[in-house]
């Protein structure tokens, strides 16, 4: 088990009334996909938000970043970096578009 | 004392304002959801407190918040945050998934393209159950809550009405209203750009498509039934046959409930435009905003005028008595006008230009409620005695 540090964008904070940063617990293996059930299963207000509900496809407009890197089109089922286990880096969810 | 509360959606959040039976003097709360599109946000006849709103993003998608509180405090129904993983399922109030297979309907070329859920365009209260509450959403679809906005469930037979024939208008393809006859919930009717108009008598699990008598320019065959573009539908409660509808070109009216429309626009400046409206106590008595089409989309010669029959079509009078007659160009989007029932019916638009204007008298005089709002998408009134 992993207390993984999530960054969300201003208004999922807003939705799950948390701050910048949260913290949740995680099981190994670490990766974007079993960080974002755990997210959903704690704040199910960010269900649908982040990913599609049914195809849990990441939404077009946001974008995941692992240690200064867009992970956005990784494979979501691939293991994170330890520094992301071990609490030393966020998993950052990113809004990346902006809209004028 | 009696009074209303407003409730405005805009492209950057939702307010609320209120004023006593006097409509002067306005009190104005808000922005809440700030940043979001709030395409739609609507109080239940049954229980004024009660108020379910449409809060959506390009970014984050579909929310659906709710008041218990008449707009003091919202919340996401059934998103709570968890302390235990047992109960309800998480998030569903957001989750909008066809029934079955999602099926194609057509894309603006001409090929089909599948239908895929982007957003609730408006919701519609039950009028007697505060729990039961209708979503009509983009690609078109009817959702229905009895859960109170915790969890959705597709009504299909809607979509079984030639869905794979339905083409999104420019707007997108979106079932954008849903009446009820408050008498007799079982009936209802729906209308989707670019597709028609739609009855239900068994409270939307079968419906009939009601377009005859529609004409649109190009459409050449009069007895084509679908791809009409009809922008609104309105009716007076005392009369659910008699509806009344803005299509994209003309103002029409049919006397039982869609089985022939008729040509109810002869007089007015433009034969396009968004919303139409009745009047609370006047069946009769029906009002349009004309907009200049085909791609200007803002009042003809600048001037903004509501137009009013008092005859259910025919006989327009300009309604101008406050409202701006020189350099306006905004538009008023067809779910952002509504009325109050007070004693002394309250008309009420807004406009993208961030304007929302009230009438007291019945569109007499007019004046602005506030000025400087983002881009209103909708506006609705709840009378509060």
């Amino acid at each position: 088990m992993s207390d993984v540090r999530v960054q969300l964008p201003f208004h999922l904070q807003n939705l799950a009334r948390v701050g910048s940063e949260i913290v949740i617990t995680v099981s190994d293996p670490v990766t974007a996909d079993s960080i974002l059930d755990e997210v959903e299963r704690r704040y199910p207000m960010l269900c649908g938000t982040i990913r599609d509900h049914v195809t849990k496809k990441r939404r077009p407009f946001l974008r995941y970043f692992v240690c200064q890197k867009d992970f956005s089109h990784r494979p979501t089922d691939e293991e994170l970096p330890d520094a992301i286990k071990a609490g030393n880096e966020p998993f950052i969810v990113w809004g990346s578009l902006s809209g004028g | 004392m009696a009074g209303v509360r407003v409730l405005v959606g805009t492209k950057k959040g939702a307010f609320i304002l209120t004023s006593d039976e006097a409509r002067k003097k306005w009190d104005v709360a808000g922005p809440f959801f700030g940043g979001w599109s709030i395409y739609h946000m609507k109080g239940s006849p049954a229980d004024p407190n009660r108020i379910y709103v449409s809060q959506c993003s390009d970014w984050f998608g579909q929310i659906i918040q709710r008041s218990d509180d008449g707009g003091k405090t919202w919340y996401q129904p059934g998103g709570e945050v968890k302390i235990d993983f047992t109960g309800q399922p998480a998030g569903a109030s957001n989750k909008f998934v066809y029934e079955g297979d999602p099926g194609q309907h057509q894309w603006y070329d001409g090929t089909p393209h599948p239908f895929e859920f982007k957003r609730v365009w408006h919701v519609e209260p039950h009028p007697k159950n505060p729990d039961i509450v209708y979503a009509g959403v983009e690609d078109a679809a009817l959702f229905k809550s009895t859960d109170g906005g915790v969890s959705w469930k597709e009504l299909p037979g809607l979509r079984q009405q030639r869905s794979a024939e339905w083409a999104p208008g420019a707007g997108g393809l979106g079932l954008h209203t849903i009446l009820i006859d408050p008498n007799n919930p079982n009936r209802m009717y729906g209308a989707i750009s670019a597709a028609g108009a739609f009855r239900s008598d068994d409270a939307g699990e079968s419906w009939k498509v009601i377009t005859k008598g529609l004409k649109s320019q190009y459409i050449p065959d009069p007895n084509t039934e679908i791809g009409y573009c009809v922008h609104r539908l309105a009716m007076h409660p005392s009369r659910p046959d008699v509806v009344f509808m803005q299509l994209h070109w003309n103002v029409m009216r049919t006397d039982n409930a869609g089985e022939l429309w008729t040509n109810i626009g002869e007089g007015l400046p433009s034969d396009f435009g968004f919303p139409v409206e009745v009047h609370a106590h006047e069946p009769n008595t029906v009002y349009v905003i004309p907009i200049k089409s085909d791609s200007e989309h803002y009042p003809p010669e600048g001037k903004l005028r509501v137009y009013r029959s008092r005859t259910g079509g025919g006989n327009w009078e300009a309604l101008t008595n406050g409202l701006p007659q020189q350099d306006c160009y905004v538009n008023i989007l067809r779910d952002a006008m509504s009325h109050d029932t007070l004693d002394s019916c309250g008309i009420y638009f807004g406009t993208t230009g961030g304007q929302v204007y009230v009438s007291p008298d019945g569109g007499d005089h007019w004046q602005a409620i506030v000025h400087d709002l983002p881009a209103v998408l909708s506006v609705e009134v709840q009378t509060l005695k």
